[in-house]
Parts: C-alpha cells; structure tokens; sequence
C-alpha cells in the first residue's frame, strides 16, 4: 500500500523546509506590525513624515516623530557606498580574473574573502578612533555622512568583488575563445564580451552590496555622528534608521518604543523594495 | 594561421553557447537573489530576536510570579531596571549568589521607567532607577546603594579650564559656537549630545533646566565610552558622561579632562561628599507597603547591596559609594 521511496520523503522535507522558511518571513512581518500598531494608531502614520522633528520620548502627545531625516541619511548613505564600491570592487575583480598573474590573483581572493568577514563593530571601532579624528581635522566634527560613507563603502567592497568575481569566474570559456579568434586585444575583450556577458551578476553584486549598507548598524552608529537632521552638506552628521533602533531601543518605552518597530517596518519595506529591483534586473535578458 | 571558415564557424556556435550560458547564469542569479534576501533580512531579524527574548522573558516573569504566589518562598530575585545600575546589581548578584546557595538573581536592564513599570506590575521583585523618584511615583520606596557623578569633558589640549553653567548652556543651545567665545583656541565647538531616553542625558536636561529640542547637538552617542572615544579623538568637542568611567579613562592615558561645575572639582571623592551638584542617586526600588525592607531575598539583597562589603564592587564599576 504505502511505500517511502527517497524521493517522497525527500519531497516532502524539502516542501517543509521551503514552508517554515517562508512562515518565519511572515511572522517577522507579523510581529512588527503587530509591535507597530498601537504607536500608528495612537500617533498617525502621517505625523512619521510630517512632524517638526524627532523627539519620541515625550509620548504620543507631546513627542515628535518625523522620520524623513532618517530615511533620507539611509538612502545617501547606502548610495553613496555603492557608487564608491561599485566602481573599486569590479575593477579589482577584473584585475584579479584578467590582469594578475594566477598567484597573485588567488591570493589577492583570499585577501578580499578575509576582508568580508571581518565583524562589522571593528570596522566601526577603527572609524571612531582613526578616521573621524583625521576627518575632523580638516572638516569638524568628523561624524560625518561623508564618514559613514567611507566606512560603508570599505565594508561592501569585499561583498561587490567577490560576487564580480563569481560572475566572471562563470562566464564560459568560450566567450573568451571567440574573442581571442577574432584577434580582440584584452581590453577590447573585457570592455566588448566580459562586462556585458556578465552584466547581470554584477547587477546581482551591486544589490547584495547595497543590501548589506542599508542594513549595516553598529560601524554606521559609531561614525555617522546622529544627529537627526536633513543635512546640507557632505560634512554634515546623520543618524540612519539602524543606528536609531540601536540608539534608542535598550531605553524606549511605550510610544517611544513603537515608533522604532515602526522604524524596522519602514527597514522591511527598504528591503522588499530592493529584492524586488534584484528579483527584476535578474530577470532582464543578458544581451541587449 | 586560422582559416577564415573556421572564425565563422565559431561565430555561429557563439550564439547557442550564449544562449545555455545565461540560462546558467539566470538560475545562478536566483540563487543568489534568495541569498542576498538572507543577508539584507539579517539585521530586522536581531531586532526581532532581543524583543522576542524580551517577550519570552516576560514570559518567563509572568510564570514566575505565578509560581511565587504559590510556593511560600521563592528561589530567584528578579531586578529590572536602569541599565546604568544592571551591570553593577549583576556583579553584587553573584556574590549574593555566593553566599546564598540555590539563590538566583536575575538582573535585567530596560531603562530606570522599565524598573518603575515592573514593580508597579508586579513583574520584577526590585526595581533599579538611576535618579530620584518622581512625585508620580510616591508609591514606591527607593534605597540609594551608590551615587553616579555626570561630569563636563573636553580634550586634554582645550585651553579653557572653567566654564560657567551659563556658558555651558549657551554652547549646548548653539549661542556660543566657536571656542574663542568662552576664553579657548579659534575653534568651532563640537557639541556631543546624548541619544534620546537616556537617563544621562534626562540629568543633564534637569540640571541645566534645558529642552533637548533646544540643543544643537553636532554628534549624538549612545554609550559613556563612545563619548569618551569621541571627545578623545576631537581636540575642539565637549560631551559628558559618567564621571567614573571619565577619571578611569583620564587616569589611563586617554586624551580627557575634566571640567569644574559650578566652582566644584569633578571626582569621585566630591560626588561621594555630596558637594558635586550633577550627580544621581543608584536606586533600588519596591512597593511601599513593603518598606523599610522587602520580605524574603529581596530584602536581603537590598541589604547585602547596600553594606560596606560590597563598597568595593561599586568602586570597580566607577560608581562612588554612599559613606567611606
């Protein structure tokens, strides 16, 4: 009557598998909107963008909770590490893949695997201690956008590099064959075959990159300088929606402390905006 | 030499061969799609995961308290409260532990209105608040175990030695914006302002009858040490944090001095005097109807917190204790 081939269970697991992955996205929705309510209803969504400021700890009432400054220091931030990296962690990519010497381009590999996984708070350590006094000499205070930016930009290099440099390891041979029959010089060949054909999977790269900088907290809180402002300027200080949660959350109460979920629903929905833009670019034919 | 057929053979298997190979690429590229949405979904998820201890925490509080009710004397004290006084009640918790066998303390932070909010509730045994009890709060009695001094810092090289209240105020409120103003370098100030709810930052407000609206802050930290790595690394910035943590750092080597208030030295030994006018009470808290002292282990917590022994633990957290 029943038999268990491997197959069946192994379908079965897997199915079970794929649902409880996809049952804990939903209660991470779940509880943050949950969480978020009671602030949203007492509050009103619209005063997240319209109120003068940000000063929650007063309460519903009293307390202001505009959240644009935020959202706004996310976004140049996040923008600004990926136009410096993008540019930086494909051209080393392609150094690595086609210019270096193949001892040189495995080590530079190991190099940039290394520089991945270094934690997130000594980037941030060495960016409060080194780089905001050198920052702060030349433009005051040093916490700075500008910093953040840095900082963001050196953690997502690696990110950008590794995956340019699984795309390019992918392209096949052949690509490179043909062009070499054609007489292309190097340059021709990466300019006219490489980057298009692996154009996708740097577009892949770019968005874990930028992934990882809008996600990015303690580095960001520790060089970014905090203040909630709409800022004029490169040198000016601003807080991120992460830092806020981290800021703030350990001493929130009520109101206060609803207003940061909402903070983590807004971050969520960055989130889904962003896989959805990946999810479209991946979808986009290869070869124009 | 390659004959001219050959190069056009290749050309023509060029585009089949591309054709696989981005079929390859596009399945690789959802992969990594699934993969990126890991990564990105990382940090709400730890924000999850601490309210998620939270809730099982109270969770746990909840069954606790129930348990409690039944059994005539229960075995764990819990303390919630000011994240100022948790690691030091954490520290004077084991040692009770020590002496106390099968005795646990469980010391949790979440901010002195968290200590208020749980003993009102029922929810924690003790409540630890780093400030006086409000007039709201009457109904409970609180027992000071140490005092917590909030001193002025600026760089070791800033020339200014003393700045009046009044000075003080108007760089925090963007008055005076350059140092040349108040006797120092020309140099624009960098004010270093702490993250709103904390309990420092709420002293200082108090003590300077100040509106954290009305501050000009050109940096916001969250920990003492941040503001002291801060003010280290700046020649032209002034913050204040725990005057503990500021004479330990100064003491060490690490580029801070300490400013004078209102004509009073900041250190330890004029907070413990009385005489250093921005200091706060470390609070322990419960129920009034419980006064002088809880029943059971809580109260002899209350006491073993507070008696000479445990003068040198409070010093090892850089807080000054009550009485010599």
């Amino acid at each position: 009557m029943f038999r268990f081939r491997p197959d069946t269970v192994l379908h079965w697991t897997l199915r079970s598998c794929g649902l409880f992955t996809v049952a804990v996205v939903l209660m991470i929705l779940g509880f943050l909107l949950l969480e978020s309510l009671p602030t949203l209803q007492h509050v009103g969504a619209g005063r997240f963008f319209s109120d003068a400021s940000w000063h929650p700890a007063a309460g519903a009432e009293q307390g202001t909770f505009n959240l644009v400054p935020m959202i706004v220091a996310t976004l140049l931030t996040t923008l600004g590490a990926v136009l410096v990296a993008a540019p930086l962690g494909i051209g080393s990519a392609l150094f690595a893949h086609f210019y270096a010497p193949r001892l040189l381009g495995r080590a530079y590999g190991k190099i940039i695997e290394l520089l991945a996984g270094i934690p997130s708070v000594v980037y941030g350590l060495w960016g409060l201690t080194t780089l905001v006094p050198l920052v702060a000499q030349w433009q005051p205070p040093g916490a700075s956008l500008f910093t953040a930016t840095m900082i963001l930009a050196i953690m997502i290099l690696p990110t950008i590099a590794l995956f340019a440099g699984a795309a390019f390891e992918s392209l096949p041979p052949e690509h490179w064959q043909a062009a070499e029959a054609l007489g292309l010089s190097r340059g021709r060949t990466v300019i006219s075959v490489v980057l298009p054909a692996a154009r996708s999977g740097l577009f892949t790269a770019i968005i874990l990159g930028t992934g990882r900088a809008v996600g990015e907290t303690m580095a960001v809180l520790m060089v970014a300088g905090n203040v909630v402002q709409n800022p004029s300027g490169l040198f000016q200080p601003v807080r991120t929606i992460t830092a806020n949660i981290a800021l703030e959350m350990a001493y929130a109460m009520g109101d206060h402390r609803g207003a940061l979920f909402v903070c983590g629903l807004i971050l969520m929905g960055m989130v889904i905006v962003l896989v959805s833009i990946a999810e479209w670019g991946s979808r986009s034919p290869v070869h124009a | 030499m390659i004959p001219v057929a050959e190069v056009a053979r290749l050309w023509t298997m060029r585009q089949p061969i591309q054709t696989l190979a981005s079929t390859a690429t596009a399945r690789r590229q959802h992969v990594q799609t699934l993969a990126s949405s890991a990564t990105v979904w990382r940090q709400p998820i730890q924000t999850l995961a601490s309210s998620a201890t939270a809730m099982s925490l109270l969770l746990v509080l909840l069954l606790a308290g129930c348990g409690s009710q039944t059994s005539s004397e229960s075995t764990t004290v819990v303390l919630t409260g000011s994240s100022t006084v948790a690691p030091l009640m954490s520290e004077i918790g084991k040692r009770f532990e020590q002496t106390h066998p099968g005795v646990r303390v469980d010391v949790q932070s979440g901010g002195s209105s968290r200590g208020v909010a749980d003993v009102r509730r029922g929810l924690a045994d003790i409540g630890m608040v780093s400030r006086a009890l409000k007039a709201d709060e009457q109904e409970l009695h609180a027992v000071t175990i140490a005092r917590d001094g909030i001193g002025m810092i600026v760089h070791r090289d800033n020339p200014v030695a003393v700045l009046t209240d009044a000075q003080i105020v108007d760089i925090f409120t963007g008055q005076v914006q350059n140092w040349n103003e108040v006797g120092g370098n020309d140099a624009p100030i960098t004010v270093v302002n702490k993250a709103e709810g904390r309990s420092t930052l709420e002293l200082f407000l108090q003590h300077f009858e100040l509106d954290n609206q009305a501050v000009q802050a050109d940096v916001v930290i969250g920990d003492n040490e941040q503001g002291v790595k801060t003010v280290a690394g700046n020649p032209h910035a002034i913050g204040y944090v725990s005057i503990g943590t500021a004479e330990y750092d100064a003491a060490a080597g690490v580029p801070i001095r300490l400013l004078p208030l209102g004509g009073v030295e900041a250190s330890i030994a004029n907070v413990q005097n009385g005489s250093f006018p921005l200091s706060r009470p470390l609070n322990l808290v419960f129920r009034e109807q419980d006064a002088p002292l809880p029943q059971g282990l809580a109260g002899a917590l209350v006491e073993f917190a507070r008696s000479p022994a445990m003068h040198a633990t409070i010093k090892e957290q850089y807080f000054v204790p009550l009485s010599p």
